[in-house]
């Protein structure tokens, strides 16, 4: 494939990523729609790397990956903590921040 | 057509389909299982761009500890009744769509018809730059500082999660 294909491939993954954090309710389908955002931009930083011959790239996909596991323990833990306190994951129903 | 780009290709689709499958589906054990099979198409897709140390790591940390993470917090919480989570199509999630496709239709423009001109390079001569010896080297001596900053940024996560989801929170 092309680099332009794979750059249409982490477009495409990015944005079905985006409509499922904006139309989804269910707390933990939008962390998971969430990785599919970061999984996406990791294809196209891979893509570049590999197109211009540099590793640095990669490297960014190295630290990309160690944000994301870092970011679905703590906000697993948040979802749980919530679970506990509302009995749901509803997010339409979490609105205890709301003003 | 050569039998890798025939593979690419499929992977891709796998790749989009699975990524469909995961936004849509109703229960959220499916939609995990779904995200699992995405992940190794990204895997393999990483592997057709001779990025052999990131697809490992992505069978490893993603595919191995986070959708396992996942999988338990589903099955800890027991999510029974999906009938009181259900989707409703308001005019907001429609329009929430709608912007979305429209930045895909530009992330296409840019892409495809723009014409960027892309300094010169090609896909296949990263054979060597992939390799474990190769960025072990680089993560050591010139991505040291960023390296050691993400074994603290991961201690944190670990503090966070245990006292968060603790039972008592005070």
């Amino acid at each position: 494939m092309s680099v332009e294909t794979y750059l249409l491939l982490s477009a495409a993954g990015f944005i079905v990523g985006t409509i499922g954090v904006l139309t989804r309710r269910n707390a933990i389908i939008v962390f998971m729609a969430i990785e599919l955002m970061l999984n996406s931009v990791n294809l196209s930083l891979v893509t570049f790397s590999a197109y211009l011959g540099d590793a640095t790239g990669q490297i960014l996909v190295f630290f990309v990956m160690c944000v994301a596991a870092a970011e679905a323990a703590v906000g697993l833990a948040i979802v749980i903590a919530l679970f506990r306190n509302k009995q749901t994951v509803n997010l339409d129903e979490i609105n205890i921040l709301k003003w | 057509m050569s039998f890798e780009t025939t593979f690419s290709y499929l992977l891709g689709g796998v790749f989009l389909a699975s990524a469909i499958l995961v936004v849509t589906r109703r229960n959220p054990v499916i939609a995990a299982l779904y995200l699992v099979l995405n992940l190794f198409t990204l895997a393999g897709l990483y592997l057709t761009l001779h990025a052999q140390f990131i697809a490992v790591i992505q069978v490893l940390v993603y595919a191995g500890a986070i959708m396992v993470l996942f999988l338990f917090v589903i099955m800890l919480l027991n999510l029974g009744d999906e009938q009181r989570l259900k989707e409703r199509l308001s005019l907001k999630k429609l329009i929430a769509v709608g912007l979305s496709v429209g930045l895909l239709l530009q992330l296409i423009y840019i892409v495809g018809y723009l014409d960027v001109t892309l300094p010169e390079g090609k896909l296949s001569q990263g054979v060597e730059i992939g390799t474990v010896e190769y960025i072990g080297k680089k993560l050591f001596t010139e991505f040291l500082f960023p390296f050691e900053v993400t074994g603290i940024i991961l201690l944190v996560a670990i503090v966070g999660a245990v006292i968060l989801a603790k039972k008592r929170l005070d």
